[in-house]
């Protein structure tokens, strides 16, 4: 015997391993392994594998508005391997979604609800509702431009819930605006909350599903299998892990091909921005774009619960044995408007933005403007006591008037004496986030939210406004 | 086997297959688990360079570090009858932050007339050492360690004389590079 059967004996005769292997891998499949069944473990690897990203890049992100946007930057610009894990993360969301319809796709169409597995079905419904919080939550973290505006859309929809959108919105957002307690509480939930829960759920619906079984090829009783036994292990599991070796090989060459957007830093004062959600959540982003007062309630509320009640109702709804999608085309026609319509929509909401000019030249100047972040080296945020006065002799003529003005006008009681440290918005780093005619405007007409701050209209002349931003394009 | 239907747990279901032994199952199809053990061997081995890399990044880059700060135009300094306190402005890499403070030195030039730049941080315990003007000499208010103008140990508790710190001149400017050194040791070490 070799030292290492020694030393696994060793460990079963105290552990039991031979036996917990045993459960594990001799799940017994009717009709034996399929790739068509290999759309589960696909999704708990890629659970995995967002974890295991994640634990990562939690290592270097900090959850702040501060600092989370050149912590992102750090990552994917100086990290080694950083960028290639991020995109893995990044994509691998989307590789969720798609794991996930072709799971869902599968159970359904194979009737594999059927039999008593009303438990399971629900636990996988609740599951589904999980990862596309996880993918919402996780949108918002990198702090950029896109990843602001699309959460501000996001919880905009949530606010025009009949009663109670205006508590969902502030519950979601961590008050009124768009800030860092939103993106506290979003890395809370996507990193601590919804994980945890994920973890418990997916516990549950293999359970679930070793209790009542595999379901087995769709000619099959779903209650009483009549067809010869398979074994999850060797066939299934090779298959598995084939799929795990295809989707992390795929994942990583995306990741290193097309790394993952970086954008210009969330800009709360720019009013050009248009936000655009992810692709899968495109359909729905369009979806309500056909449904105006007084029916959005309709279209965001009424329409979307019946979907979700019939997806989550099918084995309370569908009762019947019969498995074969041809014998079911009631339960098959329904599924495949869903979805058809889903995807139709998201194609519409591409064309939409095509097809207006307007729209699409902002659309291309804000890539545009991502590709160039992502092409400018990686600038370390400045901190400490001493920011502007490193360099006092540097400023030109019409800044050093702009220095002035900000000092006469007591431009600093609020926003500090350098551009930070005041109850008022940080000035620093304001010349790399707008042009100057966006100072300038939002300096003559303050926004509502800036008015309410204590901000007033500048009643500067145009002349020393100018010279005002460009003191304040100094301020680093 | 049993022929009997309607149960509903098919685990328990009789067939050969079910009557092997653990190892056996375990064992069988030898091809198969290295086909297995391979494609394992791929999903770890395409993720696990990347990771070490990343985990193990500040250990090989330089993620804490400080660089040059520009004390003024060297011409300011090319004689200098006694020492000059200067302030500068120290920027220290902090990982993805770069942190300014301000840091006192000295700049003096010894009696052959060559540059040094001198920490005031007394190389005994650390306080801070002034110059005084009366005695032409630096001298610590701590333990009354005194040091001539160019640093050299003169008397008191120091271990060593006051620290130099390294000098660049580029463009007209000089620079330096502010560091720390271990106190109460005879020999010069930056911590």
């Amino acid at each position: 015997m070799n030292s290492f059967k020694k030393l696994w004996n060793w460990l079963d005769q105290r552990a039991n391993l031979n036996n917990l292997l045993t459960v594990a891998l001799k799940e017994p499949i009717p009709g034996g392994p399929s790739w068509s069944y290999v759309f589960g473990s696909g999704l708990i690897f890629i659970f995995t594998l967002q974890a295991l990203t994640g634990v990562l890049l939690a290592i270097y992100y900090t959850p702040s508005a501060d600092h989370a946007y050149t912590t992102v930057a750090y990552i994917s610009k100086e990290v080694a391997s950083g960028s290639l894990l991020r995109g893995i993360h990044a994509y691998g969301s989307s590789a969720m979604v798609i794991m996930v319809v072709l799971h869902l796709s599968q159970t359904f169409l194979w009737g594999a609800y059927k039999g008593r597995r009303e438990v399971l079905w629900l636990s996988g419904c609740a599951l589904l509702t999980m990862i596309l919080g996880m993918s919402f939550t996780g949108y918002l973290l990198p702090w950029d431009q896109k990843a602001y505006f699309a959460t501000a859309v996001g919880t905009s929809v949530a606010g025009e819930v009949p009663f109670i959108g205006d508590l969902i919105k502030r519950f979601m957002r961590g008050g009124s605006d768009m800030g860092t307690l939103t993106l506290s509480r979003f890395f809370a939930a996507h990193v601590l909350f919804l994980p945890a829960l994920i973890a418990g759920l997916i516990s549950a619906h293999v359970y679930l599903f070793r209790k009542a079984g595999a379901a087995g090829p769709f000619t099959e009783d779903p209650v009483t299998p009549k067809s010869k036994m398979g074994y999850f292990y060797p066939k299934q599991l090779l298959m598995d892990i084939a799929l795990a070796a295809f989707v992390i090989a795929v994942l990583a060459v995306i990741a290193a091909t097309y790394p993952a957007e970086l954008g210009p830093q969330a800009n709360p004062a720019d009013t050009q921005f248009l936000g655009r959600p992810e692709w899968y959540y495109r359909p729905m982003f369009q979806w309500l774009k056909y449904w105006n007062p007084p029916y959005t309630v309709i279209g965001i509320m009424v329409i979307p619960a019946i979907v979700g009640a019939l997806l989550a109702g099918a084995p309370f709804l569908d009762r019947k044995l019969e498995r074969r999608p041809w014998k079911r085309p009631l339960a098959v026609a329904l599924y495949a408007f869903v979805l058809g319509g889903l995807a139709f929509m998201g194609w519409q909401s591409y064309r939409d933005d095509d097809n207006m000019p307007t729209v699409k030249a902002q659309i291309i100047a804000q890539d545009e403007e991502t590709q160039r972040m992502m092409a400018t080296p990686f600038e370390p945020q400045l901190e400490g006591t001493a920011h502007a006065e490193a360099s006092p002799a540097q400023l030109s003529a019409a800044a050093e008037t702009g220095k002035a003005l900000f000092m006469r006008n007591a431009c600093f009681a609020c926003h500090g004496q350098n551009g930070v440290g005041g109850r008022g918005p940080r000035l620093i780093g304001i010349g790399s986030r707008m042009s100057s005619d966006q100072v300038f405007e939002l300096l003559r007409r303050p926004r509502a939210a800036m008015l309410a701050g204590g901000m007033i209209p500048s009643p500067l002349k145009d002349d020393d406004l100018r010279a005002l931003i460009e003191y304040l394009k100094t301020l680093k | 086997m049993s022929k009997k239907c309607c149960s509903d747990d098919h685990q328990h279901k009789h067939d050969s297959e079910s009557q092997i032994s653990v190892q056996d199952f375990l064992e069988r199809r030898s091809f198969l688990s290295v086909l297995i053990a391979i494609g394992g061997a791929v999903v770890t081995g395409i993720l696990s360079v990347p990771i070490l890399r990343y985990v193990f990044h500040p250990v090989f880059a330089k993620t804490t570090e400080i660089g040059w700060s520009e004390v003024g135009p060297s011409s300011d300094f090319t004689t200098l009858p006694k020492p000059v306190k200067k302030v500068i402005h120290v920027e220290q890499l902090d990982g993805w932050r770069k942190i300014i403070s301000e840091k006192a030195i000295y700049v003096s030039r010894t009696a052959q007339g060559e540059l040094r730049v001198l920490s005031p941080i007394c190389p005994h315990l650390g306080c801070p050492i002034g110059w005084n003007d009366d005695l032409n000499q630096f001298k610590c208010p701590c333990h009354m360690g005194t040091f001539t103008p160019d640093g050299t140990w003169v008397s008191g508790p120091p271990p060593r004389g006051m620290d130099g710190l390294d000098t660049k001149i580029a463009n007209g400017k000089l620079y330096v590079k502010y560091e720390y050194f271990r106190s109460l040791s005879p020999k010069k070490e930056a911590v």
